[in-house]
């Protein structure tokens, strides 16, 4: 295992494997968190800290667990985490918990965590696993992060809650089709971006 | 790229080119856009042409420099969705509005799903719709200089105020107040009758529509006359003739069969109503319009003429 | 791992009591600071409603009607009554919190959760210097004098630009906060 292979599995997590605009997963969160740039942000930075814990608890667990209830405990360990997650962001930052309301112990269903579970976790060692969890959860912040700053800057004139013009902007863009829309866009450019390399 | 392209059936030939029947829409549309003129004045004038110039200079950028290819500005395709989404604003509205609206129709909604005859929705209306939500106190600010101000007689009952008493003259001929092209229901009707006698539309959807309408607010009037407006106040009021003529019968977005075309018209009659009765906004038409574009590839599916010689099972 | 029966229940039984060690401990470590959270968010609330106070007033919840009725007191003297309450707005629930004088004056208003349109009734929830017509107009005003509804009603606030029917829940629920605030006082005068 040399250094280069590690590097090379958080690159895929982020631009070969991106979670959003290549694998399409946990798109529930990317369109209801993303209003603005930094609940956006949040959200990514909290499903990465759920993600990188449970890759490495489950990479580490694997080899233990029968097959057949490989699914239960991979989402005990999983809701676990998010539930820490949770008590720890209501505690310290009250702010970020009230603005990500229902979505952050939905991460426990998000598809991404359990998808790398199964695709990469269970396989592979948990220095890989870790590294893995680390890139597809950049990959996710990146994602979700760059739709809340379009979002923010058409619907709500501002970037990361600094307004830059007075009043309102395209409401459409912080409701749910504005979403949508640049999220089409966003995978469009994306896609675009990162077909010469592949 | 291969050249032969394959498209679903029927494969009509006729006289009518795309050009031809563009602009047959824009004479039809005529009539409305003078009324609302001579109604409102320049700052409709000025709505219309930022609305018809954009939507034009839209097209041609994004074809010439995005897509590379041929502009197919001079089809008057754009120029209807311009026109349409002018007489869709209120009439005095900024000018930023008709720009911000028409580079998102033929921008996201039109080249977006590939140019003409590929969009899914209607340019215009889906405009609108995005403009309501986004700006939804200018888009609901009828405000008319020294003429108007207040609420529509949509707008007074969905606020739970009384239906304004409103002659029949006065639905007719013209009235102020409201979207531009909702002035006057008779300019709306010449131009109807203009596009079927020019066979641009047949008249199966527009019939449909205001007849569900009719219908299903017969029966709620008579069920409970002080809670449910009636079906002429329903048919003259709001956008429900402008949507019903001129973009429900959008030959992209609506069904292809007649027996489709029916189900298109009572659907979007129905969700009309039931927005207006029971929704939150006080006119329904353009959602209901987006609401069943999204259909019409199942409608489609669903209602494909029987092959011939194909026996019925 | 073979999947016997054995195996699969050691194993998930394991993880799970594990995790639940796990969040037994997570949850004795932040229950604390998410109480101190909660207590320190109604005791601003009540701070921007009410005159200033030393009394901690969230120790102090009067319930009436449904209604929470919070007393802010200086030096041991009542200065004002924060009332919680929530009015049916138009796209839900409007929590509110209605802070009045010992007079019946309104104090001030906030806004403490919403589900209205953004752009439009979202607006009621405006931050301090940016309030809607209808908080902005209601401060300093008493119910008994002044007819709190908005003018299409015939009262005297004006409404907020195509939001009448936000404005008119906010104005219907500091009329019930008015009314919890009278039964306080007819209360207090039979003691």
């Amino acid at each position: 295992m040399s250094r280069n292979n590690k590097l090379q599995i958080i690159l895929d997590g982020i631009v070969r494997n991106n979670p959003t605009f290549v694998l399409v997963l946990g798109m529930c969160p990317t369109l209801g968190t993303t209003t603005s740039a930094i609940n956006g942000m949040s959200m990514g930075l909290a499903t990465m800290c759920v993600l990188l814990l449970s890759n490495i608890v489950i990479s580490a667990v694997s080899r233990f667990i029968p097959d057949k209830v490989r699914i239960p405990c991979y989402i005990v360990v999983i809701a676990s985490f998010v539930t820490i997650v949770q008590l720890l962001l209501q505690a310290f930052v009250p702010s970020v918990y009230e603005a990500l309301g229902i979505f952050l112990p939905l991460i426990v269903v998000n598809c991404i965590i359990l998808g790398r579970a199964e695709a990469f976790a269970n396989k592979n060692g948990v220095c890989d696993s870790a590294c893995d969890g680390i890139g597809v959860g950049i990959g996710f912040t990146i994602a979700l992060t760059a739709i809340g700053l379009v979002r923010e800057i058409l619907g709500a004139g501002s970037v990361f809650g600094f307004k830059f013009i007075p009043g309102d902007g395209a409401l459409a863009f912080i409701l749910a089709p504005g979403a949508f829309i640049v999220l089409a866009y966003l995978m469009v450019i994306f896609r675009k971006l990162t077909s010469d390399k592949a | 790229m291969s050249k032969l392209l394959i498209s679903p059936s029927p494969h009509v030939h006729s006289v009518h080119s795309t050009s031809t029947l563009m602009r047959d829409v824009l004479i039809a549309l005529c009539p409305a856009v003078l009324v609302s003129i001579i109604l409102y004045g320049l700052p409709f004038v000025l709505i219309l042409a930022v609305s018809i110039g954009a939507s034009a200079l839209t097209e041609y950028l994004i074809e010439r420099h995005i897509l590379g290819r041929k502009s197919t500005v001079s089809d008057f395709s754009a120029a209807v969705t311009g026109c349409l989404l002018a007489l869709n604003l209120p009439p005095c509205a900024p000018w930023w509005i008709a720009v911000v609206g028409s580079v998102f129709a033929i921008g996201v909604v039109k080249m977006t799903f590939g140019g003409l005859g590929q969009n899914i929705f209607n340019p215009a209306i889906a405009a609108r719709v995005f403009l309501l939500v986004s700006f939804p106190v200018i888009m609901t600010d009828w405000a008319v200089p020294d003429a108007f101000s207040g609420a529509t007689p949509l707008g007074a009952i969905a606020e739970g105020g009384a239906a304004p008493t409103l002659g029949f003259k006065e639905l007719l001929l013209y009235k102020v107040g409201g979207s531009a092209g909702e002035a006057s229901a008779l300019a709306l009707l010449a131009g109807f009758i203009y596009l079927l006698v020019r066979r641009v539309i047949t008249a199966t959807i527009p019939v449909t529509i205001l007849g569900t309408v009719a219908v299903f607010s017969g029966i709620m009037h008579l069920v409970n006359p002080e809670l449910f407006t009636g079906p002429l106040f329903n048919i003259f009021n709001g956008g429900l003739l402008l949507g019903a003529i001129f973009m429900a019968t959008d030959y992209v977005t609506s069904p292809m069969t007649v027996k489709g075309q029916i189900i298109f018209g009572v659907g979007i009659g129905l969700i009309t109503m039931l927005i207006r009765y029971f929704g939150a906004y006080p006119e329904g038409v353009s959602f209901a319009i987006l609401i069943m574009n999204c259909t019409v590839p199942l409608i489609n599916k669903y209602c494909k003429p029987r092959r011939f010689g194909e026996v019925r099972k | 791992m073979e999947s016997n029966f054995k195996n699969m229940t050691v194993v998930l039984g394991t993880i799970c009591l594990v995790c639940s060690l796990l969040l037994g401990s997570v949850y004795a470590v932040t229950k604390a600071p998410i109480d101190q959270a909660g207590v320190a968010k109604v005791n601003e609330a009540i701070s921007q409603v009410v005159p200033a106070f030393d009394n901690v007033p969230s120790d102090e919840i009067i319930k009436i009607d449904g209604s929470e009725v919070y007393e802010a007191k200086q030096a041991g003297k009542t200065v004002g009554y924060a009332i919680k309450v929530a009015a049916a707005g138009f796209g839900g629930q409007i929590q509110m919190m209605v802070g009045f004088l010992p007079d019946g004056t309104i104090y001030n208003t906030s806004v403490i959760s919403h589900s209205e349109t953004p752009g439009l009734g979202a607006k009621i929830a405006g931050s301090e210097g940016q309030e809607a017509p209808p908080r902005a107009q209601i401060v300093g005003k008493n119910p008994r004098t002044t007819k709190i509804a908005v003018k299409k009603d015939g009262g005297d606030i004006d409404a907020i630009t195509a939001s009448t029917i936000t404005s008119r829940a906010f104005l219907k629920g500091v009329e019930t906060a008015y009314e919890v605030f009278l039964k306080i006082k007819s209360d207090e005068q039979e003691q």
